[in-house]
């Protein structure tokens, strides 16, 4: 078993209080994590006005530099991970044992946070919107030919992160580029990646004080989000609520994401069952950029039928199996909550379970200590239906039909959604949509990231603020 | 310095720890019985336990002999204590006398109540003996902050002071409105009460009234500690046109803070190692956790420190109050040594008589020591199959 400690901005710490993390299939520990506490993140917090200014002085060009190299370590190097040693495979193996995602969407999304790491500067630039990057050394830019000044608005970010795909972690792992400190606390049972790029950087030179591992419970989440000048969270829309209107925190929640049919493409929707099989089912379907729900003007029984064809036929399978499709549940008291919620909404008149009908065996498989719930598509009469507008840890789509001219209106809060017609005035509404966040013209699937554009909000803006800056002349500031 | 309230117990003496052992259980059984018959007999009675009586297949009276015949009685049920009349619970030998009433809960529904007339003052004498008066100089003044109003711990803690020569300063405390806003998920409302608690705490100490103990809750004195290194004690001394000593006071034993009394809620030895290890300056100030609550009275923690892995085990005041470690599934069963249980709590005062009542918590049963020869228990946390049901140490 791995002891993982603590990382409290440069200090490992082991502590009393430890959280077993177990394989999913086996039940054998794998992991004991050292747990802090939420008074404890306080004091550290406390550290980081001066490491932050310490941060601020290394050139931007060199941190830069830094991330080139901790990409090739993440990738490629044998990295520390509390008393053990792992090399990329093995961190793959233990992200998918106590995770359940399989190994095959473990190392898929663990590369794209190698991507990020290895073209920081592309990344950085989508998120600044092409700024120079020297204005991170003085704080300004007049290279556009207009004068672009930022000032920092925290000394620390803070990132409560999930454990259902190492995907996310793309996200934070700007955030030392962007001169702040880091401080992340893992999901319970995802450790793995924000350890190993911790460990990547420090193996690439940036000084361990600039960033901490802060493994802790709700509370010590809580005190994150209450404390950091700027941080972001993983979570349901119900854990997520006392932050709504709270401006420091950048909230991931509920996607919602969709899949919208113009009149003029509707017909022709079997030129797009892949696209829908890859924006429901990709990476398991757990992302919230994977999408829920695909609304139609019309044949919504047609594409529903359609989509659940291609979906029945995936089956569970072993969790190192490199055709994995789907993710097992490593609790599978979730999964059987999940499948009653859907099983309970399915007794509202007005929604049936395409793919149950087909595919002839129940959404819910249970084999020894796991669970899996099979790709499920759900056709809804009426946008009301209660299942018509969820979003579930597993592959599920409802199938809508809304006229055109309402759909856009009636969507709701859309994090990605890809429209799919070539009706300019269609697009143009789309475009003008406010609900909808990312937005994909024609046939690019919801979960399709592109690097140089900002995605689920921009950490960029999020860490630093614009203001207006004038120097007289013969004043140069000192940097 | 206060006299002793009369009806301290007296302290078990033996030449060695086997005569002790033998004098604590001795001295235990003759307290049960004489407590028993306190309680049952028709001249000095509470009226809920002779009403009680009537439903029991032995004579308390008669029958009772050893403390091994607490497995006659019924498992006692806190919702008994749910509701009036109040008086059911006074004994009849002291109608004429003063009466306390201490709440627990009470954010739904009816509070749990407890009457009580000497038996906090008591408690809490029996636990001043057992604090060092380096820590806790006698005289010295001290700060209570925790929870008040109809709260035992606010009056108890404030008999400490005084019993020790000193005052008490206190803050108003409604942990009730905590829960409220905790289940209501209003977190940023809870944290600012939790601020503007430690806010008057801060406000007693810029007093100069030469404060150098008190008593806490581990999540204030965590919260106190962050509000103390962020510097919001120096600026209450600046807002107060108040010079700030050499040195600064931006941490408790700055503050000069040099014993510290805690409990309250629950108490893990992580919380007391980072406590000890980052709060009070690696044990330069003292601090002693306790375990306790309205019906009990409370239990004092053998000295914790690095080289016990922190380990908190606490011992009831025997004989008024004991507590054993048992089967969840069997209370007549005391688990081994050793072994995890739940918390059986019995109190034995001539004010109050709760027999076998279950706590919502479990903790590994320890075995007797000098100072303590009766059984402890260590690692006290919720009881697993109850946690999550409620809302706990939520100040």
């Amino acid at each position: 078993m791995i002891r993982i400690p603590a990382l409290r901005f440069g200090k490992p710490y082991t502590s009393l209080d430890k959280a077993t993390l177990v394989h999913h299939v086996t039940g054998e520990p794998v992991a004991e994590v050292s747990q802090v506490t939420g008074s404890q993140i306080a004091r550290d917090i406390g550290t980081c006005e001066r490491a932050h200014k310490e941060l601020a002085a290394i050139p931007i060009r060199d941190i830069l530099a830094m991330y080139k190299k901790a990409a090739d370590y993440f990738l490629n190097a044998t990295l520390p991970c509390g008393d053990a040693e792992l090399s990329f495979a093995d961190y793959v193996r233990n992200l998918s044992a106590t995770t359940g995602s399989p190994m095959v969407f473990c190392d898929r999304n663990a590369r794209k946070v190698h991507y990020v790491l290895n073209n920081i500067e592309e990344v950085v630039g989508g998120l600044t919107r092409g700024l120079d990057v020297e204005a991170l050394d003085k704080g300004y830019s007049t290279k556009a030919g207009r004068m672009q000044a930022f000032y920092p608005t925290t000394d620390v970010f803070g990132a409560v992160l999930p454990s259902n795909s190492p995907g996310v972690h793309s996200l934070w792992v700007p955030t030392l580029a962007f001169k702040i400190p880091l401080l992340l606390k893992p999901g319970r049972e995802e450790p793995w990646t924000p350890y190993r790029v911790l460990q990547a950087f420090i193996k690439a030179g940036i000084p361990a004080h600039f960033m901490a591992f802060l493994p802790a419970d709700h509370a010590g989440a809580g005190d994150i989000l209450r404390l950091c000048g700027r941080s972001m969270a993983f979570g349901d829309d119900r854990t997520m609520a006392p932050y709504k209107n709270d401006h420091r925190v950048e909230i991931h929640g509920t996607g919602y994401s969709k899949l919208i049919f113009g009149e003029d493409e509707a017909d022709n929707y079997e030129k797009y069952t892949d696209l829908f099989v890859e924006a429901v089912a990709a990476n398991g379907g757990r992302a919230c950029v994977n999408a829920s729900a695909i609304w139609t003007p019309k044949n919504g029984d047609k594409i529903a039928e359609a989509l659940a064809k291609k979906l029945a036929g995936m089956k569970p399978r072993a969790w190192d199996d490199p055709a994995c499709e789907i993710s097992a549940f490593a609790k599978p008291e979730v999964a059987e909550a999940i499948n009653n919620m859907i099983d309970e909404a399915l007794k509202t008149p007005g929604a049936v379970d395409v793919t149950e009908k087909l595919r002839g065996s129940p959404r819910l498989v249970k084999d020894g200590r796991i669970a899996y719930l099979l790709p499920t598509v759900i056709r809804c009469e009426t946008p009301e239906h209660p299942l018509a507008n969820k979003e579930f840890l597993f592959p599920y789509a409802s199938v809508i039909e809304c006229p055109q001219a309402d759909v856009l209106k009636r969507i709701g809060y859309t994090l990605a959604a890809t429209v799919i017609s070539n009706d300019a005035s269609f697009i143009g509404a789309a475009l003008a949509c406010p609900t909808i966040e990312r937005l994909n013209i024609g046939p690019l699937p919801t979960n399709r990231l592109t690097w140089d554009q900002p995605h689920e909000g921009n950490l960029f803006t999020h860490l630093y603020k614009q203001r207006a800056l004038q120097i007289a002349d013969g004043h140069t500031p000192r940097v | 310095m206060l006299p002793d309230t009369p009806g301290k117990p007296t302290p078990v003496t033996g030449a060695t720890f086997d005569e002790k052992l033998a004098n604590a259980r001795k001295q235990l059984d003759a307290h049960f019985v004489e407590t028993v018959r306190w309680h049952f007999s028709p001249e000095t009675g509470t009226p809920f336990w002779l009403e009680k009586a009537k439903t029991f297949d032995f004579n308390p009276l008669t029958d009772v002999k050893t403390f091994d015949d607490i497995k006659r009685f019924p498992i006692f049920e806190d919702e008994w204590l749910r509701g009036g009349p109040v008086r059911k619970w006074v004994p009849k030998a002291y109608a004429d006398r003063g009466v306390y009433v201490f709440e627990t809960g009470g954010t739904t529904g009816l509070p749990k109540s407890r009457i009580v007339i000497d038996d906090f003052k008591i408690d809490y004498e029996m636990m001043s003996d057992t604090l060092p008066d380096k820590a806790f100089p006698r005289g010295s003044n001290w700060l209570m902050l925790g929870p008040s109003g109809p709260r035992r711990l606010r009056l108890a803690i404030e008999h400490l002071a005084q019993y020790r020569g000193g005052i008490c300063f206190a803050v108003d405390l409604d942990p009730r409105w905590v829960v409220k806003c905790i289940k209501d998920r209003k977190i940023s409302e809870a944290n600012a009460y939790k601020e503007h608690c430690i806010e008057q705490a801060l406000t007693v100490l810029a007093g100069g009234h030469d404060i150098k103990c008190m008593f806490t809750t581990p999540k204030l004195l965590a919260a106190f500690d962050e509000a103390l290194r962020n510097g919001k004690l120096e600026d209450k001394f600046r807002s107060l046109g108040k010079p700030i000593p050499a040195g600064g006071l931006r941490s408790i034993k700055a503050a000069g803070i040099i014993g510290i009394f805690s409990g309250g809620t629950e108490f893990t030895p992580q919380f007391t190692r980072e406590a000890y290890e980052e709060m009070l300056d690696n044990g330069d100030v003292y601090m002693t956790p306790t375990y306790g609550n309205t019906l009990m009275g409370l239990a004092c923690s053998k000295p914790i420190g690095p080289d016990d892995g922190f380990k908190i085990t606490y011992y009831a005041p025997q004989p008024r109050a004991v507590i054993q470690v048992v089967n969840p599934d069997n209370f007549d069963e005391i688990v081994p040594y050793g072994a995890t249980g739940r918390v059986l709590l019995t109190t034995l005062t001539k004010e109050f008589f709760v027999p076998r009542f279950p706590e919502r918590d479990e903790g590994e049963r320890e075995k007797p020591y000098e100072k303590y020869p009766w059984d402890g228990v260590s690692g006290v946390r919720p009881f697993a199959a109850l946690a999550g049901g409620t809302v706990v140490g939520v100040y």
